[in-house]
């Protein structure tokens, strides 16, 4: 809105400065707002309007905010500023609202109608092409015929294409609801088509409950393009929304892949990983916020390297303190770590309290830009770019590194890999710590989406351990695949069943799924499955 | 039918009753002033101890005895308590707020127009009694048949169990389901006629919990110690060779289940008018997990062990959380990893561990072992 009145200020100027006979002109349709009755006004508001000047738009916004006076004597319209009044057009001192002969000029709710449409197509002209183009879709809302010898003037002298667009869109629409030719219609509904969104649809519909005729088969048989566009393209923002689902769920999961899925460990403590990683990012953010303030916008990258550190070493620590001695115990070992996620959400809760801890949110990630008809927001774009990178990271480090090859070589044969000279407690330890890290830099992610509380890990848990029972156990890719594929389905499934009986039904579709391949969607095969 | 038990579970079984009417008999025959009275309080929360004591024998009978670790339990004690709960609801009558003859009074506030199918038959109590036994028995005999069939077996029927009472929980939170949503079924009147407020009724289930767990004692003893336990604890030790030997390992364990499921629904049943209310709550996984840690405390493959341990793990429950609430959730973390790494047989098995301890050397250092 101030832009736009910057805009209109400066459209003022330039037309006050450039153009001393339109101003003369003008100033005769200013001045006949002060006469005759309220249906003269409303007569004297539609000529400025179709005059398109610019420099008309104050005197009506005015005229709407109850700003513009009238002196009796010589009826010059004139303009409040406080309580000094001005010539609307040159901006000069006349004198004070309270001085005698000084009307207010008065305006009904039919006036006030009368002034938004004029308003609105005056805007038509601004200099600013977004303000035009607001301009132009607010045109298209309004679909006021009364607009057309506006937009025929914006649409011969703009030149920007996109403005342009809007602007014979607006246009069409305008045309559909005036007594136009039915050759004009029929143009216009093919250009209202073409835009093919949401409310070329409800135009159309409109258009198309008007009665027979080849306009209205026109617009219905454009209602049903539309409609079928439309529907490729809800599919495809479900197919965005189950990805990005799927890549909170890959990320939650990747960790669990390597405890779970390559050692075997259950740690039911994974979700609180999560959360020590959710709560590394508020801890950094808080110091950030106190100390460098300039420095929030990489708060994120700060706290990366350090959940990856606090998840790994608390990681470590549980290997080395618990989990060593329950190697080849699995019931044990879910037993003792859900213990362990009890007292972790426990002591996050006495050091920072039962409740929502806020982690905001850097200016890179907030904001969204429009594929088409696709929706996407900053921050669930990076989510799915930070889930691959993990992904392809944690890949590289297994297949590529020598702590990877050594942890296959562990898993695959741990007393020939200690024969080799290969110290297997520390590549346990070192691996369960990865895996625990991984959840860490999960959780820098995930508190950007989630509310951080001492309870965030627990939603991810049951989750996860879906995804990589589902994925197959003891393969990446698997997992990659397995998050996608259950993110997907239960974007689709939420429209027909709502969101919790999609979780339900596809809670329900893993357990049959496991009857029939119980070793997971990509099952690893020959001798690996019985180690 | 006794005669099959040893003289240690003919003990077991009798002494619980005797207890239970023995403290009973504290509660209403003595004045309120005399030492040794027990007051109306305890004997609810020691009812509702009763309960959960028969939940972790139908676990310890799973677990201890069959090997299957199941971390939904929880479930089939909430659906046990929710057939009771809707015979409660159906006892209100027109008491209710709203005072409508048939509909509960949550359906009325959600404008429900008639009584859904799945609540007829809730007014009479030999009907609700059936499906407080069948309801759970029937997803068990569900959910152990698709499992054992497919060999599902350890961590991963674990997490199945887990995932299947998730989603049951997230189910009885719909309103739309018809069992109350959020709030659950709660303000009953009276069971079988008598008020359920009143201090005789209440002892009344309180000797029936106690009934209930000796019956439950004992069924367990007889099953554990027939030719039927015996290939059980077969199956637990060695499952491929018990299989190879012709044994039809999934159905022993189908029965085991199934067996423990209705225990697991006659604990709900007899819990709800005890303690008032059945909510989804009930339903969380950690509740399930909750249950197995009282078996291990008290030791797993005995009968006395999980009774044990769900008196001693819910008493220092409630003490603690009325002491020191916000010690409770360490005490109980650390309860489940002291007991997997100190005490794998459980308070039972401590004196055998000590004697094991005394008798040998230190047993060796253990080799982690991969899977």
């Amino acid at each position: 809105m101030r832009r736009l009145l910057l805009a209109l200020a400066l459209a003022l100027l330039a037309a006050a400065v450039a153009l001393p006979a339109a101003a003369e002109e003008l100033r005769g349709l200013i001045d006949a707002l002060g006469r005759g009755t309220f249906a003269d006004r409303e007569k004297a508001i539609a000529a400025l309007a179709g005059s398109g000047e610019p420099a008309a738009a104050p005197v009506i916004e005015a005229l709407g905010a109850g700003n513009l006076y009238v002196r009796t004597g010589d009826g010059a319209v004139l303009l409040a500023r406080g309580s000094a009044l001005v010539d609307p057009l040159t901006n000069a001192a006349a004198g004070s609202v309270s001085d005698s002969g000084i009307e207010r000029i008065r305006v009904n709710n039919r006036l006030r109608r009368a002034i938004d449409a004029a308003l609105g197509s005056l805007t038509l002209l601004s200099p600013d092409p977004a303000t035009r183009l607001e301009a132009a879709a607010a045109v298209f809302k309004s679909r006021d015929p009364g607009a057309l010898p506006t937009l025929e003037k914006a649409l011969a002298a703009e030149t920007n294409p996109e403005v342009a667009a809007a602007l014979g869109e607006a246009r069409a629409a305008a045309l559909l609801f005036s007594d136009a030719s039915e050759a004009e219609k029929l143009e216009a509904v093919k250009v209202i088509r073409a835009r093919g969104d949401r409310e070329a649809l409800s135009l159309l519909g409109m258009v198309a409950a008007q009665g027979p005729g080849p306009v209205a088969d026109a617009a219905s048989s454009g209602v049903r393009a539309i409609e079928r566009v439309l529907a490729v393209w809800e599919a495809g923002q479900n197919v965005w929304y189950g990805l990005s689902l799927g890549s909170v769920l890959l990320l939650a999961a990747i960790g669990l892949a390597i405890t779970f899925g390559v050692m075997g460990v259950i740690n039911m403590a994974h979700g609180e990983m999560v959360m020590l990683g959710a709560y590394t990012t508020f801890v950094v953010q808080e110091a950030i916020r106190s100390t460098a303030p300039w420095l929030f916008d990489a708060s994120l990258l700060v706290a990366l390297p350090l959940a990856f550190l606090v998840a790994g070493a608390v990681g470590i620590a549980i290997e080395r303190g618990i989990i060593r001695f329950l190697y080849g115990r699995p019931l044990e070992t879910l037993l003792a770590t859900w213990g362990l996620s009890l007292i972790l959400q426990q002591g996050v809760r006495s050091i920072f309290g039962p409740t929502n801890r806020e982690v905001g949110a850097p200016s890179w990630m907030s904001g969204w830009f429009e594929i088409g008809h696709l929706t996407i927001t900053h921050n669930r774009l990076w989510i799915i770019a930070f889930a691959l990178l993990v992904f392809a990271g944690l890949s590289l480090v297994l297949r590529r590194t020598s702590f990877g090859l050594q942890m296959r070589a562990v898993v695959q044969n741990r007393n020939m890999a200690s024969a080799m000279g290969i110290r297997t407690p520390w590549i346990d330890a070192l691996t369960f710590g990865l895996g625990s890290s991984i959840a860490g830099i999960a959780g820098v992610a995930l508190s950007q989406i989630d509310n951080v509380s001492p309870n965030l890990g627990q939603g991810y848990i049951i989750d996860s351990f879906m995804v990589v029972v589902f994925g197959g156990v003891g393969n990446l890719w698997g997992t990659l695949f397995g998050a996608a594929a259950l993110g997907i389905v239960n974007k689709f499934l939420e429209p027909y069943a709502g969101a919790v009986l999609g979780k339900i039904l596809v809670l329900v579709f893993i357990i049959i799924f496991i009857q029939k391949r119980p070793r997971g969607l990509f099952a690893l095969k020959g001798r690996a499955v019985e180690a | 039918m006794l005669r099959h038990l040893d003289a240690r579970a003919r003990l077991l079984v009798a002494l619980v009753p005797g207890l239970a009417l023995g403290t009973l008999a504290l509660n209403l025959a003595l004045p309120p002033e005399h030492a040794l009275h027990v007051p109306t309080y305890a004997i609810s929360l020691l009812g509702k101890y009763l309960c959960y004591a028969l939940l972790a024998l139908s676990v310890g009978l799973v677990w201890g005895y069959g090997g299957i670790l199941s971390l939904g339990h929880g479930a089939f004690f909430a659906l046990g308590g929710y057939a009771m709960g809707m015979y409660l609801m159906r006892q209100i009558g027109s008491r209710g707020v709203y005072g409508h003859p048939t509909l509960p009074d949550f359906m009325v506030f959600l404008n429900w127009q008639e009584l859904p199918w799945y609540w007829y038959g809730f007014d009479q109590f030999w009907f609700a009694a059936i499906m407080v036994l069948l309801v759970p028995g029937a997803l068990a005999f569900v959910a152990g048949w698709l499992a054992f069939r497919s060999r599902v077996t350890g961590v991963y029927l674990s997490i199945l169990t887990q995932a299947m009472t998730y989603a049951l929980m997230l189910a009885f939170f719909r309103n739309d389901m018809g069992f109350g949503g959020n709030n659950g079924l709660t303000d009953f009147k009276d069971i079988l006629g008598f008020n359920i407020q009143a201090q005789e009724t209440r002892a009344a289930l309180f000797f029936a919990s106690a009934v209930a767990l000796a019956l439950g004692l004992a069924v367990a003893a007889i099953l554990v110690n027939s030719r039927f336990g015996k290939v059980l604890v077969a199956i637990r030790d060695a499952e491929s060779r018990a299989r190879f030997l012709g044994y039809r390992v999934e159905h022993y364990k189908l029965l085991v289940f199934v067996l423990s499921a209705c225990m697991a629904g006659v604990a709900g049943a007899l819990y709800v008018p005890q303690v008032g209310i059945i909510n989804p709550s009930e339903f969380a996984p950690a509740n399930s997990i909750e249950i197995v840690i009282w078996v291990a405390v008290g030791g797993r493959g005995t009968l006395l062990g999980p009774v044990l341990g769900a008196f001693l793990v819910n008493f220092a429950k409630t003490w603690l959380t009325g002491a020191m609430p916000e010690l409770w959730l360490f005490a109980l973390g650390g309860l489940f990893i002291a007991v997997t790494l100190l005490l794998p047989k459980g308070l039972v098995g401590l004196a055998a561990q000590i004697r094991l301890k005394r008798g040998r050397l230190p047993s060796s250092h253990r080799v982690p072992a991969a899977g």
